[in-house]
């Protein structure tokens, strides 16, 4: 905060920040705080109120196989995704970034997945991979019962996958495109003039330079990896096979809400919560470097 | 573009028509889904070629899922959200930057600290209050026994209650307390020279008046870019309405009508209606986004800084 | 009655004191310009005349009233930015006419006030445009027209030309003049350039690092400097400072072994240490053999057209002189010079203030008298 504030007032500025303050207080700080007091007590069954539990709860949940397995699920639903679309979104980038005619056309459609709701995606994708439907159901009928992800966890879960790498497209090409654009072109031009050709310049100049980029999208990648997979796995699977395509958010509105084990979700959002504000603060201290960098 | 060969800018075309495909051929199967019979959306493969059902299959979604008081439940989250998020980020962004007030820093940090954390992550504690917004000030009002002094005085016990359960409130509020907007606004503020205001000043403005006649006309840019993120983040979003209505025939969204819409197990596997569903879903955000590329996109890449 | 006094003002940020106690009076319709170089506080006693800066110590009072506690809007100044601070989305007649805008000034009289100020600094033709579209000799009028829209009583600039090319600010200057010279309102003007400062000021408030060295017009902060200080910032070339002392003899001694045979002056100046200073053209070449003339080698010749400067070694000291011959001249070939003892200063170098000599005095009465 580097400016020399330049109103004083004791009373204009609560007034402008009052609302916000309200609710992020009532929305955010109070139930924040609620969950650490569920996820230290459970609740009686017989009624009167939460007894002291500790740290049983969270005792409970690394005893559990089933919520380690979630566990390494999400993580690998995280990286695979987050892999998948970056990998696109960053050659998509990188050819529309030579600016060839026509490009503009491109560049606009590939920022359209954005604009889709993860459970709209969802059901488009499950009928497309549906294995007596759609599009992908077609080798089905070459190779019987080939593909089925209603019955094969791996083949779910892929799917889910392929969906969310899909959506997150858009964003990441956004992202990928605006770095590379800011790149000076005299820099590709020294590059060439020593002789690297594109493959070499893209892998030699241009990815070390918006390697502060990609850090970031990964980072923002792994968490939407976290809230949006809820809207495809609940329209695409529902966590089946069996729960093979359960992840963490999604266990916990099924041991929440479905389930109303609430001290064992809440328990299980506080270690979400810790660790997205974790991936959150190696972000900062990221972008902190970086501009030290500069 | 240094390299000028043929080759190379036909390589460049092939990737990018192959990237139009991965993107385009969802979207297109949709479409076409959407305009077939039930006979010919049940081929396997489906056929590329759109048929002439659009309009049946779109009015038979409409009616099936019930879409019409759902798509006006969506606006009204949608567009009070967007409203919102603007106009509460443009207040507290200028009190944070432009006042100079003790407990600034604290603000700061107080909204900000809220960045890290997206709804769907702490879904369970902000459900808990969905029951009683008000919860909070009860608590803080029974804690300092002002609920106890005004009964022993008055006679009246405070009860405070918001049940925010199959509401609109409740559908926006919890959208709009995050920080995005307040950071996208504070960046943008930033880079206002301090000899704007101080212009202002000396022309004899007060400081809602700056607000008003300076910096409101000077952030359209942004302010369109943050309607564009908001409209389509609040309109697509799931799991909160999922939570937070019961009550699905009066205040369901679009969006929750998704998962009715996909044929059962045994039933008719009519995904023609499905998708034309999906497709008049996905549609007002497709839109927002195409037709505010231009702006939405240099706020995207402001959040970044 | 002065227009603006400055009484014991102080500026302290966060226990950092910068600016220590200035005291000025500026006559009602006098063009005063505060110069120094950056961060001596100039720009901070300006802000602190409008009202941007809160006073820390002290008063400031325009017309007879203290307006420490005033907002700016109330103290009756209007201000040129360094900058311009021009609105970028209004059109130029909504940024001159904004101050009445705000002021809840009726359109149609807001409308006639625009055009006669548009047309004093001819912009007329420029109304529609917005700041993007204009140069930035057009956006320095806007600026300008902004200020005088308002009729205040005190115009403060605060380094307005700093952004614009060299020929540009010439004629702004000028252009600067000749409003203040029709329209009579009390300027301060605050810059770091010295041409623009003498050309400018009815007087001069001279400041280094939070202190006031000297106020005064520009003739006599020219050739009676009050300190080291400004004997050195004043002038391009700047002043000769020869440091060295007086022994008992009558000799100024410096550099490696030079000696200046002033006895006029020792007097009682004997052991102190001291700072001589002498214009580099009041530095005259003389014969070989002239009495009392220094001896010196030619380091290098700068050649400015119409004169050349010699820069010249006199026993280890460095001494300019402007010179208008045209002999050949070049790098280790021994020259002459001669000062006249009226055209010396000395200065003393402990506290940085003036001495006075009366042959000194004698030629600044001089002096003051022709100006």
């Amino acid at each position: 905060m580097e400016r020399r504030a330049v109103y004083r007032n004791k009373v204009l500025p609560w007034l402008l920040i009052g609302p916000q303050l309200i609710l992020v207080l009532v929305f955010f700080y109070w139930p924040t705080s609620q969950a650490l007091y569920w996820a230290f007590t459970l609740e009686q069954p017989w009624g009167g109120g939460n007894a002291w539990a500790g740290f049983d709860n969270f005792l409970y949940i690394f005893r559990d196989n089933r919520y380690w397995a979630t566990v390494l699920r999400s993580a690998f639903y995280a990286l695979a995704a987050t892999g998948l679309s970056m990998l696109v979104a960053l050659t998509l980038a990188s050819f529309v970034d030579r600016a060839l005619k026509g490009t503009k056309l491109f560049q606009s459609v590939f920022i359209w997945p954005y604009a889709i709701a993860a459970p709209a995606a969802g059901v488009a994708f499950r009928f497309i991979f549906s294995p007596e439907a759609g599009l992908i159901g077609g080798i089905n009928t070459i190779w019987p019962g080939i593909w089925d992800p209603a019955t094969n966890a791996a083949h779910a879960l892929a799917m889910v996958i392929i969906c969310h790498a899909w959506l997150g497209i858009g964003y990441n090409f956004v992202f990928f495109l605006a770095a590379l654009q800011m790149i000076p072109k005299s820099l590709s031009e020294a590059g060439a003039m020593d002789g690297a050709r594109p493959f070499r310049r893209l892998m030699d100049l241009q990815l070390p330079l918006i390697a502060p980029t990609a850090f970031f999208l990964l980072i923002m990648n792994i968490i939407s990896s976290f809230t949006d997979s809820f809207g495809l796995i609940d329209t695409m699977t529902e966590g089946g096979p069996i729960g093979q395509t359960e992840v963490m958010v999604y266990k916990i509105y099924i041991d929440g809400f479905k389930g109303l084990d609430y001290s064992g979700a809440a328990a299980q959002s506080i270690i979400l919560m810790l660790l997205v504000i974790s991936l959150t603060f190696v972000q900062f201290k990221w972008v902190e470097r970086r501009v030290h960098y500069n | 573009m240094i390299e000028r060969s043929p080759f190379f800018d036909a390589l460049t075309y092939f990737a990018m028509f192959l990237g139009l495909v991965i993107v385009v051929l969802p979207f297109w199967i949709v479409i076409v889904a959407a305009s077939q019979s039930l006979q010919e959306v049940s081929r396997v493969p489906i056929s590329l070629l759109p048929s002439d059902q659009l309009w049946i299959n779109l009015q038979e979604a409409w009616t099936r899922a019930d879409l019409g008081p759902k798509m006006v439940n969506s606006f009204i989250v949608a567009i009070g959200v967007t409203v919102g998020k603007i106009t509460l980020a443009a207040m507290s962004a200028f009190a944070i930057v432009f006042f100079n007030f003790r407990a600034r820093m604290i603000c700061f940090w107080l909204i900000f600290i809220t960045l890290m954390l997206p709804l769907e992550v702490r879904i369970v504690p902000t459900y808990s209050i969905a029951a009683n917004a008000l919860l909070p000030f009860q608590v803080i009002l029974d804690t300092f026994g002002i609920t106890w002094l005004v009964q022993q005085m008055s006679g009246v016990q405070i009860a405070l209650n918001w049940n925010l359960l199959n509401s609109h409130a409740g559908l926006i509020l919890p959208l709009v307390a995050t920080a995005t907007g307040t950071f996208l606004y504070r960046q943008f503020f930033m880079t206002i020279p301090d000899e704007l205001a101080e212009a202002s000043k000396m022309d004899g403005a007060s400081a809602m008046e700056f607000f008003w006649d300076v910096l409101i006309p000077l952030s359209r840019t942004n302010m369109l870019a943050l309607a564009t993120i908001m409209f389509v983040g609040s309109w697509n979003s799931y799991l909160w309405p999922l939570l937070i209505t019961t009550d699905r025939a009066n205040f369901g969204t679009v969006v929750m009508q998704l998962k009715a819409l996909i044929p059962n197990m045994n039933g008719t596997p009519d995904w023609n209606v499905t998708m034309a569903g999906a497709l008049i879903i996905m549609l007002p955000p497709l839109l927002v986004v195409a037709f505010m590329q231009r702006w939405f996109v240099r706020g995207l890449i402001s959040r970044d800084k | 009655m002065s227009q603006i006094s400055i009484r014991a003002v102080k500026k302290v940020y966060q226990k950092n004191e910068v600016i220590h106690g200035v005291d000025a009076e500026i006559e009602a319709g006098e063009f005063v310009v505060i110069l120094g170089p950056s961060g001596c506080g100039k720009s901070t006693l300006l802000r602190m005349i409008a009202g941007l800066e809160e006073i820390s110590a002290g008063e400031i009072a325009i017309g007879d009233r203290v307006v420490n506690k005033l907002e700016p809007r109330e103290r009756g100044c209007a201000m040129v930015f360094q900058n311009y601070a021009l609105y970028p989305h209004m059109t130029v007649r909504q940024n001159i006419g904004y101050s009445l805008k705000v002021a809840k000034m009726p359109k149609a009289a807001r409308e006639e006030r625009v055009m006669k100020v548009a047309k004093a600094v001819s912009l007329e033709p420029y109304l529609d445009r917005r700041p993007g579209e204009l140069s930035g000799g057009q956006r320095q009028r806007v600026a300008m027209a902004r200020a005088m829209v308002r009729e205040p009583k005190v115009f403060l600039f605060d380094e307005p030309f700093s952004n614009l090319d060299a020929k540009l600010r010439v004629a702004m200057r000028a252009e600067v003049r000749n409003l203040h010279r029709s329209l009579g309102v009390t300027s301060v003007f605050v810059t770091h350039d010295q041409t623009e400062a003498m050309t400018l000021a009815d007087r001069l408030i001279i400041m280094n690092a939070g202190v006031v060295e000297q106020i005064g017009r520009p003739s006599e902060v020219y050739h009676h400097p009050a300190s080291r200080f400004v004997a050195d910032f004043i002038g391009s070339p700047a002043m000769n400072l020869i440091n060295g002392w007086f022994g008992e003899d009558g000799n100024f001694r410096h550099g490696k072994g030079g000696m200046i045979h002033l006895p006029a002056i020792a007097g009682q100046l004997t052991g102190r240490d001291i700072a001589l200073g002498v214009r580099p053209e009041s530095v005259r070449r003389v014969a070989a053999g002239t009495k009392g003339a220094l001896n010196a080698v030619v380091d290098y010749i700068e050649e400015l057209g119409a004169a050349r400067l010699i820069y010249a070694d006199t026993d280890g000291s460095r001494i300019v002189a402007v010179d208008n011959g045209n002999d050949p001249l070049g790098t280790g070939m021994p020259i002459h010079l001669a000062i006249a003892d009226a055209d010396l200063h000395l200065f003393d170098n402990t506290t940085g203030r003036r001495i006075e000599t009366r042959a000194g005095q004698r030629a600044a009465n001089n002096q003051l008298a022709t100006a």
